[in-house]
């Protein structure tokens, strides 16, 4: 097996909050490996620390109140990014990993031209001059595809819409040909058919330009649709790994089944979709034991009591103690 | 005055007139200039500031004498406006209306580079306690705090102790030091505003370093509030400088400014009161177009205005 581009072990990112509410445990001990080429999905709900994940990989967390927990490690190519000195981590943020955010109608400068924002990371990292960085500009609106690269070049983000703003912010990222690229939500604030053409961009361009894509979402058709490997995250933990296929095809962990039972399918009769019962509890205070057992409909006095370590074997592991004790699952209701 | 003064005046005055008009149809192509425009005093905010500046700029055109030359000691002091001095003279024979012109040189330029000055030291000071937070800005907040807290006046009288008599770029430096702690304060404001948005978490992903982040995107981003208040700002320096030269410590005469010709005229209130009237006209109407132009701005670029 290859050596992995990106290793994440036990990150912790932990929020301070005002008033003593307590501390948020954000982000408690995530772990996973991103390979060269593969797009890895990271899927959960809301609130479920996924974005917080990402932003640690490049330190990009507001401090304070934020913090990376010391015994954290995101090792990029042999070095641990989290304690790396600040000049040399600028060299590796959008030279060798990049980022795609959420939301493209904020995420761009409403006062330069985008080529001037394309054009950033290239004159940055690599000294381009500004007549190199502007063709570079226009290379990467090219390789996007949007319509007239010589001349939008030169527009203002509020002139543009928010598909075409999303192409924007991805040749940003791209500019320099990262190895690694982190798109948190990159489709969360399109419309389904521009979702369509931005992944279908990215899949094209990951192909072209061979890196390994980070892909956030809490969409499961795009991950469907998008990643090789699946992370399961829940409360800020990892609940469940496997390869797309393995876990659309037998989910292990409860939060998994009910997270897939929630989306309507095409090919089953129509019938009404599942929710899972309440809410991601607070970051402040875990459930103690399984953090899912209040909303798992399996839960037994195990749950509640003592934490899963990831279970499972073959590159398919799951936080649930049903790993063990499969006779303990109940049937559907 | 002579007949080539006065058409050189009445062309100052339709220059004036043709700026304000050439500026609004420059800026009725975007929205915030259609916005300064509909402010009800904008308009004549830029006339009253375009006009002083022609005449500082053109001094010698738009008047026939020397400022500093006494006419005739004897018969023409403190005389009352004429056909030949509009304004009048002072007390040692000059013309008023000559100082009053040659005075804008030195009252703009004071009040226009002290402001600078204030500004950038205090865009500075603001945006990297902004930026940073924590313990930097607890420090820097505190020294704008003690800044605030002195009297502005006294601070200069020391610094006019230590120095004596100021020299001009001096007396500039030492306004400029003095006055910027208002806009650090609101400077860092918004920069606490503008750092938490999404496009700046943008560049530092990129891997801008500090410095290009808070030049690049945060200012920038903040720039309306540091416009405006530069340009109310101007008006306090311009009086600053009048007080300070009517108490007889700030442009050193027989140099011309606004505010020593006030201190100039002040003792013949009662017998000559046009000595310190027009000069007093002259630093409000320019105040007054000031505040007009800085409200002005405001409405224009205040985003929160920009309703969808």
């Amino acid at each position: 097996m290859t050596e992995p581009l990106l290793r994440v072990r036990d990150l912790k990112t932990y929020f301070v909050t005002d008033r003593g509410s307590g501390t948020a445990q954000a982000v408690d001990g995530v772990s996973f490996d991103l390979y060269p080429g593969e797009t890895l999905g990271i899927v959960g709900e809301s609130g479920c620390g996924k974005t917080v994940t990402s932003l640690s990989i490049l330190r990009l967390i507001p401090e304070p109140p934020g913090h990376i927990l010391p015994g954290s490690l995101v090792e990029f190519e042999g070095r641990n990014l989290l304690t790396l000195a600040a000049p040399e981590l600028r060299a590796i943020r959008g030279n060798q990993i990049a980022m795609i955010f959420q939301e493209p109608m904020t995420s761009l400068n409403p006062v330069f031209t985008i080529g001037d924002q394309i054009a950033e990371a290239a004159i940055i990292h690599q000294r381009l001059s500004r007549k190199a960085a502007r063709a570079r500009a226009i290379e990467m609106l090219r390789l996007v595809g949007l319509p007239d690269p010589a001349e939008r070049v030169d527009h203002y983000p509020h002139q543009l819409s928010g598909g075409m703003r999303q192409r924007v912010m991805i040749a940003m990222a791209l500019v320099c040909h990262p190895k690694v690229l982190i798109a948190d939500e990159p489709t969360t604030a399109l419309d389904v058919t521009i979702q369509a053409q931005i992944l279908e961009l990215l899949d094209r361009l990951q192909a072209e330009l061979g890196m390994a894509v980070l892909l956030i979402t809490h969409d499961l058709g795009v991950v469907a649709g998008q990643a090789d490997r699946v992370v399961v995250m829940y409360a800020g933990q990892v609940v469940e790994t496997a390869t797309t296929t393995e876990l659309f095809d037998r989910p292990l962990h409860p939060y998994t089944e009910g997270l897939i039972a929630a989306v309507p399918r095409i090919d089953a009769p129509k019938s009404r979709l599942q929710a899972i019962p309440g809410q991601v509890p607070a970051a402040t205070a875990w459930p103690s034991g399984c953090r899912f057992h209040p909303r798992c409909p399996h839960a037994w006095a195990k749950c509640t009591i003592e934490e899963p370590p990831l279970l499972g074997e073959g590159g398919h592991t799951a936080r649930c103690w049903l790993v063990q004790e499969p006779a303990r699952r109940r049937r559907e209701p | 005055m002579t007949l080539q003064a006065w058409f050189a005046l009445l062309a100052a005055l339709a220059l004036a007139a043709w700026a304000v008009g050439a500026l609004r149809r420059r800026t009725a192509r975007h929205e915030a200039g259609r916005r300064f425009f509909r402010h009800p005093t904008a308009a004549w905010g830029i006339g009253i500031l375009a006009f002083f500046a022609i005449v500082a700029v053109a001094a010698p055109l738009v008047t026939s004498f020397d400022p500093r030359q006494q006419l005739d000691i004897v018969r023409l002091k403190n005389q009352p406006p004429s056909w030949s001095y509009i304004l009048g003279t002072d007390l040692y024979s000059r013309d008023l209306w000559t100082r009053v012109a040659y005075g804008a040189r030195i009252s703009l330029m004071v009040g226009a580079l002290g402001m600078l000055v204030a500004v950038t030291l205090g865009t500075l000071v603001g945006a990297v306690a902004g930026y940073y937070r924590r313990w930097v800005d607890a420090v820097l907040m505190r020294g704008v705090d003690v800044g605030l807290a002195l009297p502005r006046i006294f601070v200069l009288l020391i610094a006019i102790a230590l120095f004596g008599r100021l020299p001009l770029a001096l007396l500039v430096l030492v306004i400029g030091f003095t006055s910027w702690f208002g806009t650090s304060r609101l400077v860092r404001a918004e920069v606490l505003s503008v750092r938490e948005r999404d496009f700046v978490a943008a560049a530092r992903a990129v891997g801008a370093g500090a410095a290009r982040v808070i030049f690049r995107h945060v200012l920038p981003n903040a720039a309306a509030p540091i416009i405006v208040s530069a340009a109310l700002g101007i008006g306090n320096v311009l009086l600053l400088e009048a007080a300070l030269s009517f108490l007889g410590i700030g442009v050193p005469p027989p140099a011309p400014s606004w505010g020593n010709m006030i201190a100039d005229g002040a003792p013949y209130l009662a017998t000559a009161p046009w000595t310190t009237l027009f000069p007093g006209l002259a630093i409000a109407l320019v105040v007054m177009a000031l505040n007009a132009v800085g409200d002005a701005l405001r409405d224009a670029l205040d985003p929160r205005q920009e309703a969808m």
